[in-house]
């Protein structure tokens, strides 16, 4: 079980503690054994403990420490963001800001769709049922 | 105490005498405002009511009557909460909002929803006290159900045109498991 994700100039990382939480940076630097150099289109950049930082699948092409708009051309050239909203984690991300976003209507009108749904289910698995029985 | 208060000189300016205050009417009367009504609560928002005979009914809110208390009404056809008063603080406001402005509810404050005193005081023989005593059942006023009806008629229609929105108003809320009240979204 080798690794696959390493910590290297250009890995996005998803931040997982603290104000920041919730948002793909990238790391630009390596401070040392424990925090780097952090940077991401919409922040300061900044140091974080590689502990707040979970790292994903995507990498960049950049060299270290690069210009703000250096990053955010190459963020772009990479398509960071259609790659992580299309990818299994951040399609379940998005998933569960919604459903935390729901209205109490919405939470009765999702009610309603289920059991449409799940006697649907069970209509079809009651004609094949019959069907093999036959 | 009379020279720091400065009595000889209020004196002079009256002539010599203190002035006299006892005419005056006091103009201290305080007049209490209504209940500062949530942001979240505007006429026409479905509130869900916390405690009572309906508690976990969804409603729609009306107006603020000068008492404080909110008018509210279920529509009665759709979930049986007729034109009721209810406390702001028994209440949570949804995001849901209905268009109120087809409903006419000026007529309606505190004093319409005042109980009718009885004001004859029953003197009970002893007999009288034993005996099963069934109170005359007052019935409910006629004009009170066409209130009722007037209020109600527009309001189902507007929510009828809504899909779902009248199953919900039928519907009670009540917490299930894992909804966690603190990051419920209403």
């Amino acid at each position: 079980m080798p690794f696959k994700r390493y910590v290297e100039v250009g890995r996005v990382a998803l931040v997982n503690y603290g104000k920041e939480y919730g948002k793909l940076v990238v790391i630009v630097d390596v401070v040392d054994q424990n925090r780097a150099l952090v940077d991401a289109p919409d922040m300061i950049r900044c140091q974080m403990n590689f502990k707040r930082l979970s790292l994903t699948d995507i990498k960049i092409n950049i060299r270290r420490s690069p210009k703000k708009s250096i990053l955010i051309k190459a963020m772009e050239e990479a398509d960071v963001k259609n790659k992580w909203e299309n990818s299994s984690w951040g399609r379940k991300l998005i998933v569960q800001k919604r459903r935390a976003s729901l209205n109490d209507f919405d939470r009765f009108k999702l009610m309603l769709a289920k059991i449409k749904r799940a006697g649907l289910i069970r209509r079809e698995l009651a004609e094949l049922k019959k069907g093999t029985a036959a | 105490m009379y020279h720091r208060r400065g009595l000889s000189a209020i004196k002079k300016q009256n002539d010599g005498a203190f002035p006299d205050h006892e005419g005056k009417p006091s103009s201290n009367k305080r007049k209490h405002k209504p209940t500062r009504l949530r942001d979240s609560i505007t006429p026409g928002t479905v509130l869900i009511l916390l405690a009572g005979r309906f508690m976990g009914k969804r409603v729609v809110f009306l107006k603020q009557l000068p008492s404080g208390l909110l008018l509210v009404t279920g529509p009665y056809r759709i979930n049986g909460v007729p034109l009721r008063r209810v406390s702001q603080a028994y209440v949570i406001a949804t995001s849901t909002k209905v268009d109120i402005s087809g409903v006419n509810v000026k007529k309606f404050e505190d004093k319409y929803f005042s109980k009718k005193s009885d004001k004859k005081k029953n003197k009970k023989d002893a007999n009288e006290f034993f005996d099963a005593e069934k109170p005359e059942k007052q019935k409910f006023p006629q004009e009170k159900k066409d209130d009722q009806k007037t209020v109600d008629v527009a309001l189902i229609k507007l929510i009828e045109s809504v899909p779902n929105l009248k199953a919900y108003l039928g519907a009670r809320f009540s917490l299930k498991d894992g909804m966690k009240p603190h990051e419920l979204v209403f």
